[in-house]
């Protein structure tokens, strides 16, 4: 029994680091359309300046706040060369010119820091935590705890930022009807350009946590493909999903990882999150808590 | 001046519904046969076939089944690569198991496993749609990567899954040097086009364009819904399997799981992007732009290395060449979102005007 609770517990903060990763596909798909493939090069870009600058012996907080800058000038700087000129485009080309982006993101953050692999240290060690072990022989990573906390902090702070600010309200107009929104008077272009300022930061929480689990390295770009399967479950348009989405994809995996997997050969991570993900959407084809598709001739 | 159809009057429906139906056309396209089928072996040497023809021919064919179904079926995929792995390792395991097979029925074989795998994977497409759609194709890619990886039958129990393509023969008539290799891909894959252009301007093609367009307002007016998105995945899937085992037979050779990878699924879809979504011959130039530009960008930079004198290393050129390619797409995704179809198409109703446009 204790087994069976660490593997979920150890799966459903799995899922909380896949979450982190689709909280920011959520954000730019629900205000402007655009399915972001090169989120998981924007983890891997800011997790690579950040731990860069701070192996060049820049203090913590000097690093992350140049980063922080570093990933909003980025965020801007796609929206502006990238997105604004093709408004209105079928969502496959937006899909596909994420896709050149990714080539660009990784190719630039090698280009400037080197492909050489770095460990990242945030200074909460990556050890099960000790009276949990020692009591109910419970094996739970101290840290996995700390990036859950994080992602709690993280969306308690998005959903502060849209339910209460002006800057929010209008995230949330523009997300529901862009022309309205203009109607209105509200500026799209800066907002679109706040989205990806704020995809930017999440990205930079997102690439941290990852970085210190699995190091700084080139395979953090794949973290996307992690959070695919969150997403659809999820749906694209809703935070709420992405957290669930993850929790059941983390869970899930694990589960199935540890009791289904030696009776296949193992390794039934890489592909078991979309098998979850597909069942669900039998039921439903929008996700979890995705809009409701309504056709219509 | 020269390319106009004045004067060319259809007198049978047979020639007014003929493929091209410009003669300009035809003879253009009965030269680039004959040069493709007749100079080019005669004039190339192993380099131009091996490393850029080949793989080019292959790719196409690639695009093209990727094309049948993305471009004129609605149906956004991301598991080229998985299908084409299907087609590779079956036509692998046809020629192993059955003695006297013929290597142009392990071919067709490998398609057929494809468009099986293919029929598996498009269930959820009677479900889901667009973005979900490629998302859940994404199962395919793991899955099938995952099952080859793990399965022994499929690499018949070699210790790293890497499969060696046999010797292929037709006719008793040995296919071994890549002059000859180019010539059966290219056979192969001008017949496929041709089949693949008359699909499209047949009930089923049109069924297809009518669920891309609209699949509510389809189901309507009497389309199957069921059967025709299962019929794309299908061809679509033996085209890209044919693709997969030409890949294998004829350009590497010696295959593992990984040339699969996600990353090939990417640059197929690439080349249908940048060559003009539900065109054939946008998926003909889309394949030809992005299996070309890398060696392109490969040679200027090792002639600008040598043009200024500085040595550079190789992770700096090959970074720099990923953000040219990235930029580049972005460019044309920009300029011309239907594609490199679309600026041929233009081209031609400017050069049907041409000299006096008014």
């Amino acid at each position: 029994m204790s087994f069976f609770i660490e593997v979920l517990a150890g799966g459903l903060l799995a899922g909380v680091m896949y979450s982190l990763v689709a909280l920011g596909f959520v954000l730019i798909y629900k205000a402007s359309g655009v399915f972001n493939f090169a989120q998981g090069s924007l983890v891997f870009f800011a997790a690579l300046t950040f731990v860069s600058l701070t192996e060049r012996g820049w203090n913590f907080w000097l690093a992350l706040l140049a980063t922080l800058i570093a990933m909003i000038l980025v965020g801007m700087a796609i929206e502006r060369t990238v997105l604004r000129p093709l408004v209105n485009q079928p969502p496959i080309t937006l899909l596909m010119a994420t896709i050149g982006l990714t080539f660009v993101l990784e190719g630039a953050s090698q280009l400037m820091w080197g492909s050489q692999p770095h460990g990242l240290e945030l200074g909460i060690p990556d050890v099960p935590i000790e009276w949990l072990s020692q009591k109910w022989n419970i094996n739970i990573s101290q840290f996995d705890v700390f990036a859950a906390f994080v992602a709690g902090v993280l969306v308690a702070v998005l959903a502060l930022f849209f339910q209460k600010t002006r800057i929010g309200r209008a995230l949330r107009a523009v997300a529901d009807d862009h022309q309205a929104a203009l109607a209105v008077g509200i500026p799209l272009q800066h907002i679109w350009a706040i989205v990806w300022a704020v995809a930017g930061f999440v990205a930079l929480v997102a690439g941290m946590m990852w970085g210190v689990r699995n190091g700084v390295q080139y395979a953090l770009t794949f973290t996307a493909l992690k959070a695919l399967p969150v997403l659809i479950l999820g749906g694209f348009e809703s935070i709420a999903g992405a957290i669930v989405g993850g929790l059941i994809i983390g869970a899930g995996e694990k589960l199935a990882e540890v009791y289904l997997g030696p009776y296949v050969g193992g390794g039934i991570e890489s592909w078991f999150a979309y098998v979850i993900a597909l069942l669900f959407l039998l039921v439903r084809p929008e996700g979890l808590f995705g809009e409701k598709i309504i056709d219509r001739v | 001046m020269l390319y106009r159809e004045a004067g060319q009057f259809k007198s049978t429906y047979a020639a007014d519904q003929q493929i091209f139906p410009i003669l300009q056309d035809r003879i253009a396209i009965g030269a680039l046969l004959v040069v493709a089928l007749v100079v080019v072996p005669l004039i190339g040497n192993q380099y131009w076939f091996s490393a850029i023809l080949t793989p080019f021919l292959v790719l196409s064919l690639a695009a093209l089944g990727l094309n049948i179904l993305t471009g004129y079926a609605g149906q956004l995929s991301l598991g080229t690569a998985a299908f084409m792995a299907v087609g590779a390792f079956m036509a692998y395991n046809a020629v192993l198991r059955i003695p006297h097979l013929p290597i142009l029925g392990a071919f067709i074989i490998g398609g057929l496993c494809a468009a099986a795998v293919g029929i598996v994977f498009g269930l959820p497409s009677l479900r889901i749609k667009g973005l979900y759609l490629a998302v859940a194709t994404l199962a395919a890619q793991f899955f099938v990567l995952w099952a080859i990886n793990r399965i022994g039958w499929f690499s018949n129990y070699s210790s790293s899954g890497v499969i060696t393509a046999q010797r292929m023969a037709i006719l008793g008539y040995p296919i071994e040097h890549s002059r000859e290799k180019y010539l059966l891909t290219l056979v192969i894959v001008a017949l496929m086009a041709l089949a693949a252009k008359n699909l499209m301007r047949s009930e089923t093609g049109r069924a297809f364009m009518a669920v891309r367009d609209m699949d509510v307002a389809a189901s309507v007016i009497g389309i199957p819904m069921m059967k025709t998105k299962l019929l794309a995945f299908a061809i679509s899937s033996f085209y890209c399997g044919v693709a997969g085992a030409l890949y294998a037979y004829c350009y590497l050779g010696t295959v593992e799981p990984e040339a699969f990878t996600l990353d090939l699924s990417f640059r197929v879809l690439f080349m249908i992007i940048i060559g003009g979504v539900g065109s054939i011959l946008g998926s003909f130039l889309g394949a030809a732009f992005i299996t070309l530009f890398p060696i392109f960008l490969n040679v200027l930079s090792r002639s600008i290395e040598s043009g200024l004198g500085i040595e550079m290393s190789h992770a700096v050129v090959s970074n720099a060449e990923a953000i040219i390619f990235g930029g580049l797409i972005i460019f044309f995704l920009i300029v011309e979102p239907n594609g490199l179809a679309r600026l041929w198409q233009i081209a031609k109703e400017k050069l049907r005007l041409w000299p006096f446009p008014h």
